[in-house]
Formats: structure tokens, C-alpha cells, sequence
């Protein structure tokens, strides 16, 4: 068949859609669902600002069909915040000024919220460990040390608000 | 940018998924998609029938067994990388792990797929080429062993027919005290090596080489092991003088690749250098006969 039903959550909501076999996930979320916060710059799994979350884990969605994410939960940028509302993660990439034209920053934001959602909150990245971990973005503005002093910034907020806690 | 139009297939069992390639004209099975989708999308492949195995969750995972570890082809990357059993057991994998693409790629990317691609510079086939790698190949009704060293045919072509599929990879994990050690250039981290090279080493009691596996890729159209080297080193004591000696032949090897990026003087050069480097690596690592 070239046509299939796909029954998908994004970002919490359950969506039911017919769509061609052949229609990308990144192409269905912004086409179909019209949430055009993921990005599609190169169609060919090398640059990064198409990456979602599927289950949790950060994925280049123009290397997925739409139909792969069948019974499964999509999470976008939209998610992690709003204009109103920025997530921590956001605002330090606001602060930081690490993003010019903005096109790879959805990217950028999604797979470094995978990483901080399954960290423990007093975790840490050496500056290899962190530039690694967002290899496979590409951003061609800010030369990525305003990146990286972004999420060195949430990283500290973190471990700050973890030793506050209180241990039960 | 898009693919051409296709119909899909998303198989449950292995058994379907078998009954599915070899029923349907011009099928392509679907791993992790992160090599074949691309190619799908430049319309390099045009598959008429994709057969996606990402539900066929009896080819994932990886097992212990008598002869050592079975991992199934559809296990992905990361899963390797995170994996108790491949740390202990394949340092070596686990060292090229580093080296493979990036976080996103890796959460999708699997050993099978890798393997069926056959990029000749690509990490995992140069670790299973060192490692002697069994593969097994199975179609509806029949199955098929072969050796990594009769996998690769040349650029992007595994020896495999359309209506097979690759299953399980078998490695039999060296000896505990084993030195390794997977070293590459690339022109940026997580992008496919120019030249990698694996090294496995293992010492005797008087320190001298008793066994060693040197495999390269990116230099040939597919990983190849450097017999030469490896015959002039077995028996010896570790030195940079007689490293510097497999260098030179890995640097010798025949029918090195030439593209539009990089010249074959340059793969020569990077041959000769990574050799040296890896087998250094892994002498120093076989000397400290730390269990892996």
C-alpha cells in the first residue's frame, strides 16, 4: 500500500492521519501537523536541525517515515517551552546569544533536552564530552561556544538546585 | 530530495519478513535507515517494496553463547555502545563505538545495516573484519554462514542477494589480557574515516606477539586485513621499531582508493601513521594484561 493510517503522539497529543508511505516524519510534522518548529535543511541525515525525540530518544526525522512512528510518542521543539515561558534550556541559549539566524537551534534544543531529561540533575560533561555529544548538529553562526557556554549554564543551574535539595 | 514512491511493508516476525523479500519484486529491506534512506532520497536506490525490519524484534540484542557473542543485526549502535556484554567482551567494538556517527544516528543506526551498506571506511565492518566475524544470511527456508572476509565485494556491495537478509553477527571475543585498540582520521568527529584502522593483540608470557589482527578501512574499496604485517609481527616483541615496519607495509597496500577529497598518497601516508599509532595502543594495553 502507498498510502497508510498512522496513529502517533506528539507532544502529548494523540493525532490519527493518513499519509503516504514515502512522507518523512520531518516532512509530516511540519506538513501535516503543522508544527514548523522542526527544521529540514539537509534531507539527508548530515546537519541535525530536523532531530525530534521518538520515545524519548533524539532521532533525524528526515531519515524516519512518518508511518515508522506508528504507536509511538514524538516529541518536537514545541514542546519544551513557549515565547511566554522559555524552558531553562531555552532561556540559556536566549542569555548566551547561541543562536544568529536560528534555523539549526531546534535541534540543538531537542537533542540536548534528551540528554538533560535522562541525566541525573547533578550530572556532568567534560567540554569533550559535551561538543560530542552535539556533533552531529550543525550550526553555521555562532562558531558553537556560545553553545556550548549555554548549556554549561543550565548544567550549573542544575547541580546548584540539586545540592539545595533536600535529601530524603 | 525525496524518495520515489514505494510501498511498505512493516513485518512482525523474521519469518514474514523473509516470505516478504522473497515474494515481492525489487524489495530492499529497511535496518536503521540512516545510510539507506539517504540513498532513497537522493534516488541512488528506488526500491519498489520496503520491507522495514524495525518490528521485528527477534533480530535485536546481544547474547553470550558457546562460541562467543551473537549479536543480532538489527541492534542498534547505541545499544552496543551502552552493552555490559560488548564492553567485557569486544573492547575493541566498544572503542570504534566512539566513532561512529553522532547521538541521533547511533540511537537508529544498526550493526546489520551497517555491514550491508559496506562503506569500505565505515567503523563496525573494519572492527568485524579484525574480529573474523561470522554472518549469518538466511532467506525463506535456508540459512547461510559466511565470513566477514568473503562479505564485502567492493564499494557498497555485501554479497548478499536481494531476497536474503543478514541476521546475526557471531564473534568470538579474544582471550582475557588482550590488547586493542580502533584509531581514525576524519575531517570532522562522527563523519565516516578517510582510513581507521583496528588492532588486536595478544602476548605471551615473554611478552612476545602471539597473536595479532590488523584490519584497515577506508584505504580499498572494503576493510581488508593486513596479512603481511601481521606474519612479519607474530612472534616478535613489541617496539616502535618493528611497528614502524608494519606501517610501511600497510602503506604498500594495493589498490588504494583515489577521490575528488583525498589522493592516495594522502591514504598511504594515514595508513602508515594510524598502523603504528594502534599498534601502540594496543600493545601498551596488552602489556598492562588488564581483563578486558
Amino acid at each position: 500500500m502507498k498510502t497508510m493510517t498512522v496513529n502517533t503522539t506528539v507532544n502529548g497529543a494523540s493525532f490519527e492521519r493518513t499519509v503516504d508511505v514515502r512522507t518523512s516524519l520531518a516532512d509530516f510534522l511540519r506538513h501535516g501537523l503543522c508544527l514548523t518548529g522542526t527544521h529540514v535543511g539537509c534531507e539527508h541525515g548530515a546537519c541535525g536541525a530536523c532531530t525530534v525525540q521518538l520515545d524519548g530518544a533524539a532521532v533525524r526525522s528526515c531519515l524516519m517515515l512518518a508511518v515508522q512512528a506508528d504507536s509511538r510518542k514524538v516529541t518536537t521543539v514545541e514542546a519544551l517551552g513557549s515565547p511566554d515561558a522559555l524552558s531553562a534550556l531555552q532561556k540559556a541559549f536566549s542569555d548566551h546569544h547561541a543562536l544568529q539566524c536560528g534555523f539549526c537551534t531546534p535541534g540543538f534544543l531537542v537533542t540536548m533536552q534528551s540528554w538533560l531529561d535522562e541525566a541525573p540533575p547533578d550530572a556532568t560533561l567534560t567540554d569533550e564530552q559535551l561538543r560530542d555529544l552535539l556533533s552531529g548538529n550543525m550550526c553555521r553562526c555562532t562558531g558553537y561556544q556560545n553553545i556550548i557556554d549555554a548549556v554549561r549554564a543550565v548544567l550549573r543551574d542544575r547541580q546548584a538546585s540539586a545540592r539545595l535539595a533536600p535529601t530524603t | 530530495m525525496k524518495p520515489a514512491a514505494f510501498e511498505y511493508h512493516r513485518p512482525d516476525r523474521l519469518a514474514d519478513a523473509l516470505a516478504l523479500l522473497a515474494d515481492l519484486p525489487n524489495p530492499k529491506a529497511l535496518a536503521g535507515g540512516q545510510s539507506l534512506m539517504p540513498m532513497m532520497n537522493y534516488r541512488v536506490l528506488q526500491p519498489d517494496h520496503l520491507v522495514d525490519l524495525n518490528n521485528v524484534s527477534e533480530l535485536a540484542g546481544c547474547t553470550p553463547d558457546a562460541s562467543g557473542v551473537r549479536i543480532g543485526a538489527m541492534t542498534r549502535q547505541c545499544a552496543l555502545k551502552e552493552s555490559p556484554l560488548v564492553n567485557r567482551s569486544l573492547p575493541l567494538m566498544a572503542e570504534a563505538l566512539e566513532h561512529v556517527g553522532h547521538l541521533q544516528t547511533r540511537n537508529r543506526g544498526t550493526l546489520g545495516g551497517s555491514l550491508c551498506h559496506a562503506d569500505p571506511s565505515a567503523e563496525l565492518p573494519t572492527v568485524c573484519t579484525a574480529l573474523d566475524a561470522t554472518l549469518v544470511v538466511e532467506r525463506r527456508g535456508s540459512q547461510r554462514k559466511t565470513s566477514i572476509h568473503d562479505w564485502a565485494m567492493g564499494y557498497l556491495m555485501p554479497a548478499i542477494e536481494a531476497e536474503e537478509l543478514l541476521t546475526q553477527i557471531h564473534i568470538e571475543p579474544w582471550p582475557a589480557g588482550h590488547g586493542w585498540s580502533f584509531v581514525e582520521f576524519a575531517r570532522r568527529h562522527g563523519d565516516f574515516a578517510i582510513v581507521g584502522v583496528a588492532a588486536l593483540l595478544h602476548l605471551d608470557a615473554k611478552g612476545r606477539i602471539e597473536r595479532i589482527a590488523i584490519a584497515i578501512g577506508g584505504c580499498a574499496d572494503k576493510p581488508v586485513r593486513l596479512t603481511l604485517a601481521e606474519e612479519r609481527l607474530a612472534g616478535g616483541t613489541p617496539s616502535e621499531a618493528l611497528f614502524a615496519e608494519a606501517g610501511v607495509l600497510a602503506s604498500r597496500l594495493e589498490n588504494v582508493l583515489t577521490d575528488a577529497y583525498v589522493q592516495e598518497s594522502y591514504r598511504r601516508h594515514l595508513a602508515d601513521v594510524l598502523v603504528r599509532r594502534a599498534l601502540g595502543r594496543a600493545a601498551e594495553r596488552a602489556r598492562q594484561g588488564v581483563p578486558a
